[in-house]
């Protein structure tokens, strides 16, 4: 398999506009830092050796490569040294295999005749003694952490066959003093830019399933309405102003339509709209709070959180309404569910004992277990390929994002943001 | 702005029917009311009705309407407060209100922002239930967005889960 550089132009086209958009932005937190507790049941042991020709980028991109490996909990990284290894070069797989590792990666970074940078790379199997197949990826210089994260992306589907969600980007809302910030990154937090900046609050942004809008609210009109953010260009339109309130869009999966929340009827009750805003129609009929639509990922239904019972739990109906089926019954506050990509496990946010923690539930069993152990958790999103759950949480004062594996064994902390952070969403595999 | 802006509405209302507006000025930031004028029938005296609006004295100076967690009903002490701020509206036909509901940090924001609204309703229904009119209510929802007390304990939560009352020019 060979790059294909069409897969880089979307990304080009965003990074463009957002630097385009710099008279707003303020420069990304360089200092980034991501401390990760536990480890997985089962860590496949993996090398990856210096790539040769690294220092022709801005930062060794075997390092990137070994940090998401690791940071997802499910590999552990077999110290290499310093010494590069070519992705061509004769393989020592006895070596390898007797310092303990079943996989072995090398590579190498050359400079094409037209400035670019050509990354090259060979997964082995040390064990069979075995070639398992690489890439080749032509980038800019400024693009290598791109190209680290669809190696590890490539390396962790190889081995686990599963899709990785390294080369994903996130969105999150940072408030700092009084000034708030619309952010997208990569899913390691890095690369972050605004994509709004405002004097007023920012909450709920949403992802289009091909991950180039974003839905979102804003108060900037003294009231919460909801927006709709092309990240390519930058055009922002309002997607949802009625009377009263506008808030909690959530895009169906085939991106034509978006479910939202209105108070213009009385108290806030769900209904879907259109992609462009028309066709509003009232979901659900009930007395008390229906908000937090999520549709599933197979389009079947439409979670959300209701009062209608007393306390707010999460609730199940078909996406085109209906009758609603009440899914979650321990405890008395059960809120804004998120159901993950192969439509199995719901996660959400439950307080006991006064603590707000993210729950999952397995949908066929009802069975539920606690993910985390902090007190003052919000707004869960899964990770593109289901393995991780983003969520915000709160260190000495301050908003911060974790991430937890599905299994409640790997946690990890993304700080060293300026500011306030909260509202996480994970956007799309990347396509 | 608020603290600004009334007294010089005041200002401007009773001079407009008085002979010597600069000597009223400074009275009216001080004793915001006369009560010896009003109640002289013959003399066209208007006072600004919003003036029991800011009379520390009056029911009327306070305007929220404070609630426990994930509550929305308005519990027996805040009623008089409710009583008083409809029974001013149905006086003051000309008036309006916009009833902002507000939550505490914790939970879901989406969650917040809907038990916000629903605290702002209840307001509004108490009002509406006593004669004001809907044309002069309006409910809206900040929910956790603009807390008062900016702190992250019990008491600040308290403080941020409420509904306040505010009149045209006050927002």
């Amino acid at each position: 398999m060979t790059y294909n550089p069409a897969m880089f132009s979307r990304r080009d086209f965003i990074h463009t506009g957002l630097a385009g958009a710099s008279l707003l932005a303020v420069p990304a937190h360089a200092q980034l830092r991501i401390e990760i507790t536990g480890a997985g049941a089962r860590q496949f042991p993996i090398a990856i050796a210096a790539f040769e020709g690294d220092g022709l980028l801005p930062r060794s991109i075997s390092d990137v490569v070994r940090a998401d490996l690791e940071r997802c909990g499910l590999f552990r990284i077999v110290e290499t040294g310093p010494q590069p290894v070519g992705e061509s070069a004769k393989i020592d797989f006895p070596n390898w295999k007797y310092r303990g590792a079943d996989a072995f990666v090398a590579g190498s970074v050359t400079r094409l005749a037209d400035g670019r940078l050509a990354v090259r790379f060979r997964l082995f199997d040390t064990t069979k003694a075995s070639d398992l197949g690489g890439l080749e990826l032509t980038i800019l210089t400024e693009q290598f952490r791109y190209a680290a994260h669809r190696i590890a992306d490539w390396v962790y589907e190889k081995l686990l066959g599963e899709p990785g969600a390294f080369s994903t980007r996130i969105a999150y809302v940072v408030k700092n003093g009084r000034q708030y910030q619309l952010q997208i990154a990569d899913a390691d937090g890095q690369n972050a830019s605004a994509a709004l900046v405002s004097d007023d609050p920012i909450i709920s942004p949403a992802w289009s399933p091909d991950g180039t809008r974003l839905a979102y609210v804003s108060f900037q009109t003294k009231k919460p309405v909801v927006y709709l953010h092309t990240l390519a260009t930058k055009q922002r339109t309002v997607l949802s102003n009625f009377k009263g309130s506008n808030s909690a869009p959530a895009w169906a999966p085939d991106g034509s339509r978006l479910a939202v929340v209105l108070t213009k009827d009385g108290l806030s009750q769900i209904y879907e709209l259109r992609a462009d805003g028309s066709g509003a129609r009232r979901l659900t009929q009930s007395t008390g709070i229906d908000t937090e639509p999520f549709y599933s990922p197979d389009g079947k239904f439409l979670f959300f959180t209701s009062d209608r019972g007393g306390s707010p739990q999460v609730y199940r109906m078909p996406a085109s309404g209906g009758d609603a089926v009440r899914v979650t019954f321990e405890g008395n506050y059960n809120v804004s569910p998120r159901v993950s990509p192969d439509n199995k496990t719901l996660a959400y946010l439950t307080r006991s004992e006064g603590r707000f923690r993210i729950a999952l539930m397995d949908l066929a069993s009802q069975q539920v277990q606690i993910l985390t152990d902090s007190d003052k958790d919000e707004s869960p999103s899964f990770a593109p390929n289901g393995r991780l759950v983003l969520f915000a949480t709160e260190v000495g004062g301050r908003g911060v994002l974790s991430a937890v594996s599905v299994d409640g064994r790997v946690k990890q902390r993304l700080s060293g943001f300026a500011g306030d952070v909260r509202e996480p969403a994970w956007g799309p595999l990347s396509r | 702005m608020r603290k600004l802006l009334l007294p010089s509405l005041i200002a401007i209302a009773l001079g407009a029917c008085s002979t010597a507006p600069t000597e009223t000025k400074p009275v009216v930031e001080t004793k915001p009311t006369k009560p010896a004028e009003v109640t002289k029938p013959a003399e066209p005296v208007k006072v600004d009705p919003l003036a029991a609006l800011k009379d520390p004295n009056n029911i009327l100076s306070k305007r929220s309407v404070y609630f426990e967690f994930d509550k929305y009903d308005i519990t027996a002490s805040y009623q008089p407060l409710v009583e008083a701020h409809s029974k001013f509206l149905v006086s003051n036909p000309q008036l309006k209100v916009l009833i902002q509901g507000n939550t505490d940090e914790r939970g879901s924001r989406e969650y917040n922002l809907a038990l916000g609204q629903k605290r702002a309703e209840a307001v509004k229904k108490a009002m509406s239930m006593l004669g004001a009119k809907d044309s002069q209510l309006e409910a809206v929802s900040l929910g956790e967005e603009k807390p008062k007390n900016a702190g992250h304990d019990e008491a600040a939560w308290a403080d941020n889960r409420r509904a306040d009352v505010l009149y045209s020019g006050e927002y």
